[in-house]
């Protein structure tokens, strides 16, 4: 199978997961979802997939570390969080910096 | 916004502006979806299926990167974990939920709906179920066509870094994970899974280094006082 079948295997197999899961809360007992080493990981799951999504995206090239125009551009986007900026403006200002930084020649 | 909403009752008011806040969002979704590789059947029928926004940009972040479908499926899977607890507290309010409603209930419950039914007084089940679905299906709606115009105009971007695209889902992911990190202890989990992806990066194969990290939410999660498993509303 090419890549692209792969790929639209992968979407659908990832749309079924996620109606599951979904599905799954609505109908089990409440209490076998009462543990609190249940709660505290599900919750810290969400903090390290995104902040590790977060580093790798910004931090690497390949399989090397990077540093490059994208480290401007989500010091950026930290400040404008902090200042509680919309998120649409977050992520439009971050490719502003990191393409006019591109622009000029750097990283 | 304010004309838009006049006549509605708060909840639909606050269903509605969250709608339209999160369907904006989606426009980076549909473009970044895009510029990672996926054509634009595939960014929408994501979207479509999976419907949560933390799985769809860890999906696209994933393959992004080079890494494999699997790690994607594998990735996007763990990100949608929070939305099973949400069922479990959304079930006593929504009952009962048969059929086609409880195919569709159990798709639109994500972060925003979420958030938005249980804004509402615990003692008003009406208010809480009336924000739980104008929420739920509003962002369904918005997202989903404003992720598709992204997709469009994604089409027309030649060099994705030219762009700074790359940057852009890097500031995707610190937004999305930005209203959850004023606990200390997120704080700390965070650092750490960053710090263990960024080491696994050279050996590991792309996209693992990231499944990876579920492993320090484990560590952290297994003792420590009890926590509440809260939607953070969607940073608009």
């Amino acid at each position: 199978m090419s890549a692209h079948a792969w790929l639209w295997v992968a979407i659908v197999a990832a749309g079924a997961v996620s109606w599951l899961t979904k599905a799954t809360g609505h109908r089990v007992p409440e209490r076998w979802l009462e543990h609190p080493r249940v709660h505290r990981i599900a919750s810290y799951m969400t903090v390290a997939l995104l902040f590790a999504l977060f580093a790798v995206q910004g931090f690497t090239s390949g399989r090397a570390l990077a540093f490059d125009a994208r480290v401007a551009a989500v010091a950026v986007a930290a400040v404008l969080l902090w200042r509680r900026a919309p998120f649409i403006v977050v992520v439009i200002a971050a490719a502003g910096v990191a393409a006019g930084l591109r622009a000029l020649g750097w990283g | 916004m304010a004309r838009l909403t006049t006549g509605l009752s708060p909840v639909r008011q606050q269903a509605v502006s969250v709608s339209l806040a999160t369907g904006a969002y989606g426009l980076s979704q549909g473009a970044l979806a895009v510029a990672a590789g996926l054509d634009l059947w595939q960014t929408l029928a994501l979207s479509l299926i999976v419907f949560s926004g933390g799985s769809q940009f860890a999906f696209v972040g994933v393959i992004g990167a080079a890494g494999s479908p699997w790690a994607a499926v594998g990735t996007s899977a763990l990100l949608g974990i929070r939305n099973g607890f949400y069922g479990v507290t959304l079930a006593p309010i929504l009952r009962p939920m048969r059929g086609w409603r409880f195919v569709w209930g159990a798709q639109v419950t994500i972060d925003e709906s979420t958030a938005v039914a249980l804004a509402q007084p615990a003692h008003d089940r009406d208010a809480r179920r009336t924000g739980f679905w104008w929420t739920g299906v509003g962002v369904f709606v918005a997202w989903n066509i404003l992720v598709g115009v992204g997709a469009v105009a994604g089409q027309y971007i030649g060099e994705p870094q030219a762009w700074g695209l790359d940057a852009a889902a890097a500031a995707a992911f610190l937004g999305l994970v930005w209203p959850r990190l004023a606990p200390r202890r997120a704080q700390a989990v965070a650092a750490a899974a960053a710090l263990f992806a960024l080491a696994l990066t050279p050996v590991l194969p792309a996209g693992l280094p990231i499944l990876a990290a579920a492993l320090v939410a484990v560590a952290a999660g297994w003792g420590g006082p009890p926590i509440d498993l809260e939607p953070t509303e969607a940073p608009v």
